[in-house]
């Protein structure tokens, strides 16, 4: 099964510590989301974990096995990379059959296996083709063609989508979410985009500077933040913070509020400010409304709210939803 | 796999080179500085004394060294300004749409792949040579009498015969840069408004910077050094007119047997030369790393 | 209107390239043409440029006066033996370099480099005595010895800047797919590496073909490869200007067909990886 535990596990580069001291646990069966800003140190824990980079300190223990000095093909887990490290001079076929070729196989089990495999991932057609004549999203199939017939413990995504399209990047998504549906089998998927997180995760764990800054499902880190970090960065657009007079009203240092728990006025409220830019989508309306004494504010209604640049607004934060914060940025419960 | 025996393994891996280029840098070179301190002749074997600075006070005082520096210079410069200027003239020819430009191509490249004393030979006899050669026969068809090459410009000669060899070596590289210009970024300029001369100046020169300074790096190290095209062609003479410090340190060494003198030769070119170096090092160090 | 006027400038274009092409290519077209006439027809006045009794009597005549063949033997020799010891030493190396580098790798490729400013000249005299002290003097393997470290620092940067190119993602897909080392280093690294490996050789195999310094220098009549054996022509012999022709296209056709196959390469290699 795959059921992975970091204790105390740390990684120092030089003087420089990227990931200080982490302690993590990872359910059988669960998909966990790495996500944090560039130089978090998100990739560099998967890296550990697949044993790509040697810990420097704390154990890293796989199915109740320490692993922490296993090389990474003996730790039981696939990974696919951004790049998809597809290998350029085999075909897709032996592209996929590499690990099981690895592994000493029977040619007709590795067959099986391939067709199998392509089949599930439409790539039945392209099995003789070199990855130079595929298509993006059709390299990230393989990729994770050659992950699965491995039939690992955990499967270990590194941004596999940063180098596609967006609409592309919406399907493959959605793929991967099937696939594990499917499969059952662990996933660790690392991202910088929290809309990826929040749309595939079962438990998201948010990382800042080597640090975790929080675990949770992804309702509970967009309910209940532990701190600033967390706040500003799960949910788009991003939440509003208020500091100043505003913030004491609510016994707060920071106040912060989601532009959809904002409701908007033309004709009273509590904050009153002008109109900036107005986005209408159709379906939403974003405002980025300067308001007086507080500063820009994004505001966000369903369907269309018809004002433009320059009109006067009135916003009104929905006491429930007002998340609080100290001077050090932790919630306030 | 940044594994600590991953690294050792690694060092393991680089030290053969290391040593061989280690040893092959300090051994040779500090017998060459033994030798210079000696009164050391091949010809009287057995009578090898300690001569302190006289080698290289005789060596300094030659007049034929100061000849042998200006015609090193003169080589370097002269063939450096005949190959980057042409070099940039060609590739801007051949980087334009014609038919057949690949062996164009093939043609250009051709004289770098000459062994130098090939290039060196056919240039003296079958062209160069006063009675038989076919400039003298082109002098003729004129009614011009045939200019003796070799021994009238021996200097200007051999500059030509290096600089044919090298001027593909230029033109290739300058045009493999040039090919790598963008196209979108001509295209702007052209809607900038900016005509060929200042494409050429403000767009394609800049671009092609880096690989001038390349071309000059690269020729300098082999040209402070050209050997064969001087002992084939002129014998380094008339008299010292074409002999250039590599073939100074040589005629003392081999044609004269004076290890001593020849040694302090030997010496003096390495100062030169990594005088040279020392700027070139520099340069070639920013533009590999940019 | 416009599609005329590039039409003829490419015209115009075409016949500049091709008569500078010609020009430049001139004096060994001259001399391939001319190692297939007679003694009295190389110099005849005026020279005929095609029209002459073709005869292939020069090749052999070459061959039986000076034993041509061995000299190309030892070219061949020479140039690759050098050329594969080299690269027997530098692939570690390069590889090494580039894909576990440390903070020194980027001095060590310099000071690597830097060895082929120190002038050849510098270390003349000792490498003849000590050539000529240990019977090296005059011998393909002192030959091989020499051109093996001179050459060594430009094989290294070579394969360095190709290694470099092979992304280090797909060595480490294949150490997760449970590749050992050496499975790695089979399936995965040699076939990706051998374009680059392929090139490395091509190059110095011209380059080791052409050396004119210490070939000269270190050999005589046993050892001499082409260079040394065709800077013999330059006595009086010389003016046997057909026979010195057939000698020079030999000596020189290997290496030009050679080159105009790795015309690409030939500028990465040269350049250090600078230029692409």
């Amino acid at each position: 099964m795959g059921s992975i535990t970091l204790s105390k596990v740390s990684k120092v580069f030089g003087a420089h510590a990227v990931i200080p001291s982490i302690d993590l646990d990872i359910n059988n069966g669960e998909f966990v989301v790495f996500v944090g800003p560039s130089g978090c140190g998100k990739s560099t824990l998967l890296r550990l974990i697949a044993g790509l980079e040697d810990v420097s300190d704390g154990d890293i223990v796989i199915d109740g096995k320490n692993a922490t000095e296993l090389p990474p093909a003996q730790r039981g887990l696939s990974m696919v990379f951004q790049s998809y490290a597809l290998y350029p001079h085999m075909s897709v076929r032996s592209n996929i059959a590499f690990p099981l070729k690895m592994a000493g196989e029977d040619k007709a089990v590795i067959d099986k296996k391939v067709a199998d495999a392509a089949r599930v991932l439409n790539l039945t057609d392209y099995l003789d083709r070199k990855p130079r004549q595929l298509s993006g999203g059709q390299r990230q199939r393989v990729a994770i063609g050659r992950a699965i017939v491995r039939q690992p413990k955990a499967f270990l995504f590194d941004e596999p989508l940063s180098n596609l399209d967006a609409a592309l990047r919406v399907n493959m998504r959605l793929e991967i979410s099937q696939l594990h549906q499917d499969l059952k089998t662990t996933m660790i998927y690392v991202t910088h985009d929290q809309v990826e997180a929040m749309t595939m995760a079962d438990k998201i764990v948010v990382l800042n500077r080597g640090r975790i800054e929080q675990v949770g499902s992804p309702l509970e880190l967009y309910h209940k933040p532990d701190n600033l970090f967390v706040a500003g960065f799960i949910g788009s657009p991003r939440m509003n913070f208020v500091n100043g007079a505003a913030a004491a009203a609510h016994q707060a240092h920071t106040m912060g509020i989601r532009p959809e728990h904002l409701a908007l006025s033309k004709d009273s409220g509590a904050w009153q400010g002008t109109v900036g830019v107005a986005e209408h989508l159709g379906s939403d309306t974003f405002l980025h409304v300067n308001v007086d004494g507080i500063g820009t504010v994004t505001a966000r209604v369903s369907g269309d709210f018809a004002v433009t640049h320059g009109d006067r607004v009135f916003l009104t934060p929905d006491p429930q939803r007002v998340h609080r914060f100290d001077d050090k940025g932790l919630a306030i419960r | 796999m940044a594994t600590l025996h991953t690294r050792s393994a690694a060092r393991l891996m680089i030290a053969p080179s290391v040593l061989l280029l280690l040893a092959w840098m300090i051994v040779p070179l500090a017998l060459t500085i033994y030798f210079s301190f000696l009164r050391y002749n091949l010809l009287m074997p057995g009578m090898e004394e300690f001569a302190g600075f006289s080698n290289y006070s005789y060596f300094l005082t030659d007049p034929a060294f100061f000849q042998a520096i200006f015609n090193t210079l003169a080589i370097v410069l002269g063939v450096l300004f005949i190959t980057v200027i042409g070099g940039i003239a060609l590739a801007l020819l051949l980087d334009q749409p014609m038919f057949g430009q690949g062996i164009v191509r093939i043609l250009v490249i051709a004289p770098f792949l000459i062994m130098p004393t090939v290039a060196a030979l056919v240039w003296k006899n079958m062209f160069m040579n006063p009675v038989n050669g076919l400039f003298a026969w082109v002098a003729k068809l004129f009614g011009l009498q045939p200019f003796d090459f070799l021994a009238n410009a021996p200097l200007l000669s051999v500059i030509l015969i290096v600089a044919w060899q090298w001027l593909p070596f230029a033109t290739l590289i300058l045009l493999t840069a040039l090919q790598s210009l963008d196209e979108e970024q001509k295209e702007a300029a052209q809607m900038d408004g900016a005509g060929a001369w200042s494409r050429f100046i403000y767009l394609v020169l800049p671009h092609l910077s880096r690989a001038i300074t390349v071309v000059i790096l690269i020729q300098t190290i082999f040209l402070l050094s050209v050997f064969a095209e001087i002992l084939v062609t002129t014998n380094g003479g008339p008299g010292t007119q074409s002999t250039n410090l590599t073939f100074l340190v040589y005629a003392q060494a081999l044609l004269q047997f004076d290890v001593g003198g020849a040694s302090a030769g030997g010496i003096i070119a390495v100062i030169l030369a990594n005088i040279v170096a020392f700027f070139l090092m520099r340069m070639i160090g920013k533009t590999l790393e940019a | 209107m416009a599609r005329n006027v590039s039409t003829r400038r490419k015209v115009v274009v075409t016949v500049v390239a091709w008569t500078i092409g010609i020009l430049i290519f001139f004096p060994i077209l001259w001399t391939f043409l001319t190692s297939f006439k007679s003694e009295a027809e190389a110099i005849a006045s005026p020279p005929s440029l095609l029209f002459f009794d073709w005869t292939t009597e020069n090749y052999f005549e070459v061959q039986s006066r000076s034993n041509y063949f061995r000299h190309f033997m030892n070219s061949v020799v020479v140039s690759f033996g050098s050329t594969l010891i080299g690269l027997v030493i530098a692939i570690p190396s390069a590889w090494a370099m580039a894909f576990s580098p440390t903070k020194r790798t980027k001095d060590v490729l310099m000071w690597m480099l830097s060895t082929k400013m120190m002038p050849s000249v510098g270390v003349l005299v000792p490498m003849y005595l000590m050539f000529r002290n240990t019977g090296l003097l005059d011998t393909r393997t002192g030959l091989v010895i020499v051109l093996t470290l001179i050459n060594l620092p430009i094989i290294i940067w070579m394969l360095y800047t190709y290694f470099k190119e092979i992304p280090g993602e797909i060595l480490e897909a294949a150490r997760m797919d449970g590749a050992s080392l050496s499975k790695e280093i089979i399936y995965v690294l040699t076939p990706m590496a051998i374009p680059g490996i392929a090139s490395t050789l091509l190059l110095n195999i011209i380059l080791a073909w052409n050396e004119a310094f210490w070939t000269l220098n270190l050999s005589a009549a046993k050892a001499a490869p082409l260079t040394a054996f065709i800077a013999s022509y330059s006595s009086p012999e010389g003016l046997f200007y057909a026979k010195l022709s057939a000698a020079s296209t030999m000596a020189i056709a290997p290496i030009l067909i050679l080159g105009w196959f790795s015309q690409k390469q030939l500028v990465r290699g040269l350049t250090f990886g600078a230029v692409k």
